[in-house]
């Protein structure tokens, strides 16, 4: 990995962390469908500390929120450091290179490209969607903005260049799965630094799949964080499993989840008093941490991880004990 | 060709406003073929209307006249006393064909009778499916016959997104993943090296974005002025 100024290609703190070798920790962070600030800092300090970035995510699942690059400046004032993620979907290329411009003077130095999920899943089904490009020719556009200083339609900057750690996405179980490490390829040749993958619950199919990483060499080239996520219950793994598409979700995992709630089982909601209910969910969700944290310190056996990426959307609390319990809390510090 | 549906009687109906001979123009291509606004489609919805406005107590004087096509000038001159006679005219052409009529007939209020929806292929009887988004710079060549512009939920020239699951698209169970279709079928014929090369950002200048499109044949003119002189 080439590189400028003191051989950064940007110097932000997970660039470091990954840099330095230490098994990296990213978080996520959903801005509220709102205007309010305080939102932002609750979900930061919930996470400072824990995490060594945090992705911003951009109107996830197409509803409409607090934009990436806002959320993502207010939460480098609290700070901690941001990725900010961009999708396809709502902007075109002058759009993209614009708001990267002013990304970048507002102190932003992460990136994620993302295509983004179709508009009809969100709250503005009617909208029109852009998809001008998609997230492997915004790799290679951001990338040509750092490295060589010019902008999609090939004019040069005109004075400071926008300087971003370019990440992308993986969805290794996604179909058609034998062109999946294929598309990654694509996406490291376009010049994507790190990636941040889909929730990996079946470690065995990850493993596959960075073997096949490993052959092409593709760890050697960028950063690759797997991803994970705390489940909150039996019914919410099962969901995943059935209707998210490449989200494999194995037996045992679901068993675990029903297993800490055999107390309740065979139980309707309707049957159970509040404090049922609630020592129901809490029994869950430590099971849910739990689990978590053991699929962290398998994915940590498997050659050419640089990290996980820890997505507790709406459950940022949960972050803390994951990150404790698998052994990655205090984060190391580097300069 | 192009593919178009009916408009909802009630929406044609408001269309129609209170004219008193309306005049129905079905098209005797596309969309006759696509059993939307030929010459059949045509007399139905002049009964359905003549019965409607009657129910409704303000009869209207419906009839209907199918031409070749709607899109040609040629065809439209055979209409013109039929149009004379009208108060209003309602076009089951394609949007091409609706514009020929107002254009060609310009002291008529024209108004359409169908919604044109894409350019598609009847895949089975009673089923179109969209096939091509006229982007201006056709890339079939590299996907193997397969449409990543009109048939990828997001265009994309790089697919599939993370969103390809059992063939279809994350949009819809019953929507077949282009990328999907291209995979297979580049894999199929051994060209699965199309998939490896990153396309570049597409020209959209040459599609709709670039503005209307208009394209002159000079070789094509010289013919007719010459055929005209
Ligand atoms: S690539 Fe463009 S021209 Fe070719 S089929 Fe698709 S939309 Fe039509
Ligand atoms: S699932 Fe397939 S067709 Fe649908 S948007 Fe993704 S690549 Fe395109």
């Amino acid at each position: 990995m080439s590189g400028k100024d003191n051989g950064y290609l940007v110097g932000s703190h997970l660039e470091k962390m990954l840099r330095a070798g230490h098994f990296a920790v990213t978080g996520e962070l959903g801005p509220p469908q709102s205007a309010d600030p305080a939102v932002i800092h609750e979900k930061a300090a919930l996470l400072k500390g824990y995490v060594d970035a945090v992705n911003i995510t951009d109107n996830q699942t197409a509803i409409v929120r607090m934009s990436s690059i806002g959320a993502g400046t207010l939460v480098l004032q609290d700070g901690l450091e941001p990725v900010i993620q961009m999708t396809c979907r709502d902007r075109n290329r002058l759009a993209i290179q614009a708001d990267l411009l002013g990304a970048y003077a507002l102190g932003l130095r992460n990136l994620l490209c993302l295509t983004g999920d179709h508009q009809i899943f969100g709250n503005h089904p009617t909208a029109k969607n852009v998809y001008d490009m998609d997230s492997l020719q915004m790799v290679q556009m951001v990338t040509d903005m750092r490295d060589k200083a010019i902008f999609q339609c090939g004019d040069e900057f005109k004075g400071q260049t926008a300087k971003f750690l370019v990440g992308a996405a993986a969805a290794p179980f996604a179909d058609p799965t034998p062109f999946r490490p294929l598309r990654l390829a694509k996406k490291v040749k376009a010049g994507a630094n790190f990636i941040q993958t889909q929730l990996i619950y079946d470690i065995e199919a990850f493993a596959a799949y960075m073997e096949k990483v490993r052959e092409l060499g593709l760890h050697e080239k960028a950063y690759i964080l797997a991803g994970v996520g705390p489940l909150k219950s039996p019914g919410m793994a099962k969901y995943m499993k059935k209707n998210v598409p490449g989200i494999l979700v194995p037996d045992e995992v679901i068993d675990r989840m029903l297993e800490a709630g055999k107390e309740w089982a065979g139980k309707k909601a309707a049957d159970l008093s509040p404090e049922e209910k609630k020592a129901r969910s809490k029994a869950w969700q430590t099971e849910g941490i739990q689990v978590c944290i053991d699929l962290i310190k398998e994915i940590q056996k498997i050659e050419g991880v640089a990290g996980i990426h820890i997505m507790a959307i709406e459950w940022e609390k949960a972050v803390k004990p994951i990150v404790e319990g698998a052994g990655l809390y205090p984060r190391p510090e580097v300069n | 060709m192009i593919i178009g549906e009916q408009k909802p009687l009630d929406e044609i109906q408001g269309l129609l406003e209170d004219a008193e001979k309306v005049l129905v123009v079905g098209c005797g291509t596309c969309v006759t073929v696509c059993f939307a606004g030929g010459s059949r489609e045509a007399q139905i919805l002049s009964s359905s209307l003549r019965m409607s406005s009657k129910l409704n107590g303000h009869p209207q004087d419906v009839s209907d006249v199918t031409v070749q096509r709607q899109c040609e000038w040629e065809y439209l001159d055979e209409i013109e006393k039929e149009v004379a006679e009208a108060d209003i005219i309602l076009s089951l052409a394609c949007g091409i064909g609706v514009q020929a009529m107002a254009k060609h007939f310009p002291e008529k209020w024209v108004v359409p009778g169908l919604n044109t929806t894409f350019l598609g292929i009847p895949v089975e009887q009673g089923i179109w499916e969209e096939r091509c988004a006229a982007c201006g710079d056709c890339v079939l060549g590299l996907t193997g016959g397969i449409c990543p512009i009109a048939r990828c939920s997001k265009s994309l020239l790089n697919g599939p997104c993370g969103g390809s699951e059992d063939g279809h698209c994350e949009i819809d169970p019953d929507i077949p993943c282009a990328w999907q279709l291209i995979y297979d079928r580049l894999t199929a014929m051994g060209r699965e090296d199309n998939l490896l090369e990153l396309q570049p950002p597409k020209n959209w200048q040459v599609s709709r974005d670039g503005g209307p499109r208009k394209i002159i044949r000079e070789d094509l003119r010289l013919i007719s002025d010459e055929l005209e002189s």
